[in-house]
Parts: C-alpha cells; sequence; structure tokens
C-alpha cells in the first residue's frame, strides 16, 4: 500500500512552486498556492464552472478524516495534491482521492498550555519545495514537499511563557513570515521573517515599541513589557510595493486597562513592513486603548479602487470592534469607514478614522454590556473580496457581552487578561453573512444566520458566495443578491475557511468541519 | 443549543492549566461578589439553582474535594458549563470558598409528606410528561435527579408558575407549513436552514425553513399548565416534599 502511494506520488509531485508561480496565481487559478489564494488577501477564486445556475448540484467527491476535533485549516492545493494541517501535524493528500500520501507530526510538550485559545493550526505555505508548518510550541518548521521529512526547524519563540503559533505561514520572495499567539498571557508580539533555505531569522518586528522607537509613549508605564499585541493571523502582501500587512492583536492585560494608560501601539493596529528589512512602513490603529480584546486579528484585504474619482490603492479591514475600514495601503490614510454590524461603545469614526468612544462603556467590576462581544463583530476567519462584484463579504457575529474588569497580575505562562465575560442568552443572539460596498462599507444584503458564525468566506468568478455555520451548515449564495441557492450538513461545526480549485479540469470547493475536511464537485 | 456552547470555547478561549503550585486563600466575601456576577445567571443569586444545580449543598457531584471545586469552576464542565477561566487563580479560590460556605449553611428544611406527594405526583397525571427513573414520558424535563439540582422554593413556582422559567432545550415553536397546517412542539434542534420539533406524542417534525410561511419561537411559553388551581396547597406541598427528594441514582 506504502509503496503505491509513494509511487503515485512520485509522478504527481514533480512540480516546485517558486515565487513567481504565487505572485501571479490568477494565471493558475485551478491552483491555491496561499492561504488567502492571492497575496492580496482576497480569497476571491477566479474559477467559473459552478454557477448560480448548477450550484444545487453539488456532492461530496471525497472527505478525509482528521484525528483531531476543530478544524480549521485552509488547505494549499498544487500539481495534483493537497497540504493540509493540524496542531503540530501535516499531511499531503492525493487531489483525486483524498487518500494521504505522506504525515508528519511533532509531538506537542506534555507542559504546552494553550492560554486564550483551541489546539488548532489554520492551514501551510508553499515555496519552492518546501511546506512551511507553524507550530502550537513555537517552531516554524519546512518540509519536503515529497516526502514529508524535515529539511529545517527553527524556535521562533519559548512556549512556557505563552507564546504559540496556529496561523498559517506567509512565504514570499525568499523568505517565510509569521506572527505569534499568546495576547491573554503578557507576552510581547511580534512579526518575523525567516530564511526560506536555512530558517535563520531575516529580522523581527516587535508590535510593542521598546524605548526609544517611535510609538513607545503611547506606554506610560512599564506596562509595554507584558503588552501583548499578538499577531496570530496571517498577513496580506503587496508585491510592487514588497510590503507585508499585518495585524496587530490586543494589549494586555486585556480587559483591565488601569495599568496601561495610552494608546498602547501598535495594538489593535494594521502595520505595514517592508519585506526585506521589517521595517515599519506606517501603521494605523483601529481601537486605542482597547479593553475589550478587539484584537485587529484579520487578514488584511488589497485591492485597487476608484473612489471619489481617484483611483486609490487601498487596504480594506472588518474589523473585531465592527467598523469596516478603507485605507491608503501606500501610507496608511484613513479613506472611509463605518459601522458593519451591531456596536454600542462609539458614536463613530472621526474625519481620521479615530473612533469618538461613548463614555461608560469599559468593562467595570459590576459588568457592562457592550455590542460587539470580546470575538468581535468578526475575528479570524476570513473575509473575501471579489473583484468582480466590487464587494467584500464578511462573515458577521450579533452579539453583545457583559464585560467584567479583574485583577490582573502578571506571571509568567499564566492567564494575564484582567477580566472576561458573560454570553447573552444562546437565543438572543445571531449572525449573518454581509456584502459591502468595498469602497465604503455600505451595507449590499444580508442573508440571516442561526447563531453567530466561526466561518470564513470564499467568493467565486462563477458568482457564487460559500461559508458555514457553527451548526455544521455549508453553503453557497448568490453573490449579487445574497438568496441561498445550496446547504449541506456536514455533521459538525464549522470553523474554517473555504477554498475552490481544479481537480482534472473540474473546479471543486474544499471545507473543513469539526473532523472532516470535504471536497465538493459537480 | 449546549453544543454551539462548547464550540464557543473551544474556538475561543479554553484554559487548561493543571494546578502546580498550592492554591492561594480564597476570600468567601470576594467569591460571592465574583460568584453573583459570573455563576448567578446559572446557579441562582443566592446559589439555590436555575438553569444549573442547587449548589446549597454540603456534597457536589462533581467537586469531591477543593481542588477539584476549583477546576471546575476555572476550566467548567463541558458541554454544559463554561469555565470562567478569565478568574485568577485567588479569585477562583475565592469563589469555591463562598460556594463551601453555602454548601456548608442549614439545609432548607422540606416540609410535607413525600410518600402522599408521590401520590399526588401519579394521580395528576405528571407522569404523562416526566421520567423519574425510567418511569414516564420524556416530553418534558427528566426529574429523577432533580431535588438535587433545584432548591425547593423554585420546585413549587415551577409547579404553579411553569412559564416563570422555561429550562433550556424546552422552547416552544410553533410552525405554519406551506399547505397552511400549523404544528407545535418543542425545538429539538435549529440551524440556519432546517428546524426539528417533538410534539406531545413525542413525534419528530423535519422542516426546511424555506418551505414554512411562518416559524414563531414562542419564548417564555411552557408547554406544563398551571397546577396552581388543581392543587390543595397540603397537595402542592407534599408534591414538592417529592420532588425535593429526588435525587438520582447515588
Amino acid at each position: 500500500m506504502r509503496l503505491a502511494c509513494i509511487l503515485l506520488a512520485t509522478s504527481a509531485l514533480s512540480a516546485q512552486v517558486p515565487y513567481e508561480r504565487i505572485v501571479n496565481a490568477d494565471r493558475e487559478p485551478g491552483s491555491w498556492l496561499t492561504y488567502s489564494r492571492n497575496y492580496l488577501g482576497q480569497r476571491f477564486s477566479p474559477l467559473t464552472q459552478i454557477t448560480p445556475a448548477n450550484v444545487a448540484q453539488l456532492k461530496v467527491k471525497w472527505a478525509y478524516q482528521f484525528d483531531v476535533p476543530n478544524n480549521e485549516v485552509s488547505p494549499i492545493v498544487a500539481d495534483g495534491v493537497m497540504y493540509v494541517t493540524g496542531p503540530n501535524r501535516a499531511a499531503a493528500l492525493d487531489l483525486k482521492t483524498g487518500r494521504e500520501l505522506w504525515r508528519w507530526r511533532r509531538p506537542i510538550p506534555a507542559d504546552y498550555q494553550n492560554i486564550g485559545f483551541g489546539r488548532v493550526n489554520r492551514g501551510p505555505a508553499i515555496l519552492g519545495d518546501q511546506l512551511f508548518v507553524a507550530t502550537l510550541d513555537c517552531y516554524l518548521v519546512a518540509l519536503d514537499i515529497r516526502s514529508g521529512q524535515e529539511r529545517w526547524s527553527t524556535q521562533v519563540a519559548d512556549y512556557k511563557p505563552g507564546y504559540s503559533m496556529t496561523l498559517a505561514p506567509l512565504a514570499y520572495r525568499d523568505k517565510v513570515a509569521v506572527g505569534i499567539s499568546g495576547g491573554e498571557a503578557g507576552i510581547r508580539g511580534f512579526v518575523d521573517a525567516y530564511d526560506v533555505k536555512t530558517g535563520r531569522r531575516a529580522w523581527r518586528f516587535y508590535t510593542i515599541p521598546g524605548p526609544g522607537e517611535p510609538g513607545h509613549d503611547s506606554w506610560k508605564t512599564d506596562a509595554w513589557q507584558t503588552g501583548g499585541g499578538s499577531t496570530w493571523v496571517t498577513g496580506a502582501y503587496d508585491a510592487d510595493a514588497n510590503l507585508l500587512y499585518w495585524g496587530v492583536g490586543n494589549p494586555g492585560p486585556d480587559w483591565n486597562g488601569d495599568p496601561r494608560p495610552g494608546d498602547n501601539l501598535y495594538t489593535c493596529s494594521l502595520v505595514a513592513l517592508d519585506g526585506d528589512t521589517g521595517k515599519i512602513r506606517w501603521h494605523f490603529q483601529f481601537t486605542p486603548h482597547d479593553t475589550h480584546d478587539w484584537d485587529a486579528a484579520h487578514v488584511p484585504v488589497l485591492f485597487d479602487a476608484v473612489i471619489r474619482g481617484q483611483k486609490r490603492k487601498v487596504v480594506a479591514n472588518a474589523n473585531r470592534n465592527a467598523f469596516y475600514y478603507v485605507l491608503d495601503r501606500e501610507n496608511g490614510q484613513f479613506i472611509a469607514g463605518q459601522a458593519y454590524s451591531k456596536q454600542t461603545w462609539a458614536k463613530g469614526l472621526d474625519d481620521s478614522g479615530r473612533p469618538q468612544v461613548i463614555p461608560g462603556t469599559e468593562p467595570s467590576d459590576e459588568g457592562t454590556l457592550v455590542w460587539p462581544n470580546l470575538n468581535g463583530a468578526t475575528v479570524w476567519f476570513s473575509p473575501s473580496y471579489s473583484p468582480a462584484s466590487g464587494l467584500f463579504y464578511v462573515a458577521v457575529r450579533e452579539t453583545g457581552a457583559t464585560y467584567f474588569k479583574r485583577e490582573a497580575d502578571y506571571k509568567p505562562g499564566t492567564f494575564f487578561a484582567g477580566g472576561g465575560q458573560r454570553e447573552l442568552p444562546p437565543d438572543d443572539v445571531w449572525g449573518a453573512i454581509r456584502a459591502l460596498d468595498a469602497t465604503s462599507g455600505k451595507l449590499a444584503w444580508e442573508f440571516k444566520l442561526n447563531s453567530p458564525p466561526w466561518s470564513g468566506v470564499l467568493s467565486t468568478a462563477g458568482g457564487l458566495v460559500f461559508s458555514g455555520t457553527t451548526e455544521g451548515n455549508f453553503f453557497a449564495l448568490d453573490a449579487k443578491t445574497g438568496k441561498p441557492l445550496w446547504d449541506f450538513q456536514a455533521g459538525g461545526g464549522i470553523g474554517a475557511n473555504p477554498i475552490s480549485f481544479n481537480i482534472g479540469g473540474q473546479q471543486h470547493v474544499a471545507i473543513a468541519a469539526d473532523r472532516v475536511l470535504y471536497v465538493f464537485g459537480l | 443549543m449546549r453544543w454551539i456552547l462548547a464550540l464557543a470555547c473551544v474556538f475561543s478561549a479554553i484554559a487548561q492549566t493543571p494546578e502546580t503550585e498550592p492554591a492561594p486563600v480564597g476570600d468567601p466575601a470576594l467569591g460571592q461578589k465574583r460568584f453573583e456576577s459570573q455563576c448567578a445567571l446559572c446557579h441562582g443569586q443566592d446559589g439555590s439553582g436555575g438553569r444549573g444545580p442547587n449548589l446549597r449543598r454540603p456534597k457536589l457531584d462533581h467537586a469531591p474535594d477543593d481542588a477539584a471545586l476549583r477546576k471546575v469552576i476555572s476550566q467548567g464542565i463541558q458541554p454544559e458549563m463554561p469555565g470562567a477561566w478569565q478568574l485568577s487563580p485567588r479569585e477562583v479560590s475565592s469563589v469555591a470558598a463562598y460556594v463551601r460556605q453555602i454548601g456548608s449553611a442549614p439545609q432548607e428544611p422540606v416540609a410535607g409528606d413525600a410518600a402522599h406527594g408521590e401520590q399526588v405526583y401519579k394521580s395528576k397525571g405528571c407522569a404523562n410528561c416526566h421520567m423519574i427513573a425510567g418511569s414516564g414520558s420524556g416530553y418534558g424535563p427528566e426529574l429523577s435527579d432533580i431535588g438535587a439540582r433545584r432548591s425547593v422554593a423554585f420546585l413549587r413556582e415551577s409547579i404553579v408558575a411553569p412559564e416563570a422559567s422555561v429550562p433550556d432545550r424546552f422552547l416552544m415553536i410553533e410552525v405554519v407549513t406551506s399547505s397552511g397546517s400549523t404544528v407545535r412542539g418543542l425545538r429539538a434542534n435549529e440551524d440556519t436552514f432546517s428546524i426539528q420539533i417533538k410534539d406531545a406524542k413525542g413525534q419528530y417534525s423535519s422542516f426546511r425553513k424555506s418551505d414554512l410561511k411562518e416559524l414563531r419561537k414562542l419564548s417564555g411559553k411552557s408547554p406544563m399548565a398551571s397546577y396552581k388551581d388543581s392543587l390543595t396547597q397540603d397537595e402542592l406541598t407534599d408534591l414538592t416534599a417529592y420532588l425535593a427528594g429526588l435525587r438520582g441514582k447515588s
């Protein structure tokens, strides 16, 4: 059996995936070569075979069972192989059948703790003949795509004080970039880039500026040392400008802002970093001095658009804080923004995009009811931008919470949260897929969901939007109107991002639902 | 609904911190404050139970000792109880100290004749909707251990005013189908595209939401009628005593 697999693999895996293939992703729409398919973070497929007219005929073609629950993977598809990951694991699957070609495991240390999140992994990156996987215990590992054997592994951080990695790395040019989790453990966040050949660190950008660095004066006390600013969701890349765009997480302690007066840069911000050096080009802070855990933990979405008669290169972000933002991606200037979900904490945004905070909305000893809840109006699961429709599609969580402020004593490797939330009753909360005019955030349509979602969105040139529900429905909507056209009960909650690709020239769609990855085709 | 909560916990925040050093000394007064803001929603303002069990008793099923109690508080019980992972170790110890304090308070005296209450239970047809130790119908909540989970006052009120607190998973639904017929029952399950309903005979119906003319969620409605006028005061007291004595298998 094994020999047969290896033989099969040899024939399928003759190709490599150089940078030129990824940066020109539209030349091979049947592949899925980076986390969001293209570097722009769009999660849009140019494939057109599956349409509103025939989507109702979608059927399961094969399924793959993981050995752990709650899978959040967004696979990579290249040259007849699908690459999937889980916590400290990866596998290569034959694209025609779903049969495993190889698997890789790295033991999770017995004393490893996931402080504030699940033991998950959101996907691999591919470049050349290597697959890159970030592990919970903070190793970046390069695997040979033909065998799954390790080429190198590099320790990114020490997991013991609370650092971890759950994200898909972003491989670009000759580097692979990663961010880290740990925003509830008093870490000091960073984005790193590593040399793809040697695994040596090329640069590190600390999201909390140290003494003497610009932005440090936004921390009035020593709190910066445990200031958080995790970077746990994959960024986007503008190849022409050689700039990486990365979202930065919440300040610590999360719900008690007393020990950290100031705006707390660059927490809850988007940063633009030089791809060669990691030097910061600009930043935009969505939520200054956040006290609700509203990380900017989102894939930045890059596109070009004509706004008020001017051609602009922009980056858009539907933020956890319930506002949608359009920024000039060359300089970070605020262009447009408005709320896209119920929120009760700000009157609006001023001309510079800074929120006009309503007094009394901070967490308190007795509890403060605020929309959205700590998970935000949306969070790590990906939005989608369709160049075909000009719409920005986002899965929205309509739920508030009663926020508490609590003590926060820093001790390495323990919760450093300073509070928490009490959720609303399940029947008082709901969700939606919303289509926003990408240049303004104005609502075009919405499709209501029974409960707040944990699934990302995929849009296609065929005119469809795919997403999933917490109750296990995988479904397709008309991208123009939001009308539901097809749904499938996957038997497990969906908390992953959909992708689309070709098998033998035929368009397929894949989604992970709890323990199972499904591949659908006509 | 329960598993949605469980999923939410897994996706958002779960602490799995083993106790590696001695737990800090708890302060029951601080524990009471934390309890009233974060635990009372399910366990009742005074810990006498609600959606969650009555804690005003010396023995707790999931917490045989104080370390187990602290673990339950911080990590929860999957899938029905979320953990208070955001509390500091001192706060967790304090909530545990408060729970032990209310648990060691003198037990609520139970008036009434439980043996006669059992006769009332049988003669009034309670078993047509409820199950106790395997006997009866499973349309309403199972009562085998209801005395361990609910206070006497709560039980008494549930008999005379069932709609004052409708338990989770017993949401009344009314739908009008495309052919115009009306179906009423309890929600067994629901997602964005479909809903499953159980009627009083225990029959399940499943509907595509897009096929329904109307879908009404009758929040606060209970399929159980009030027994206020059909029981004497003595019968009510005896029935309450019978239910309060139901402690499950142990």
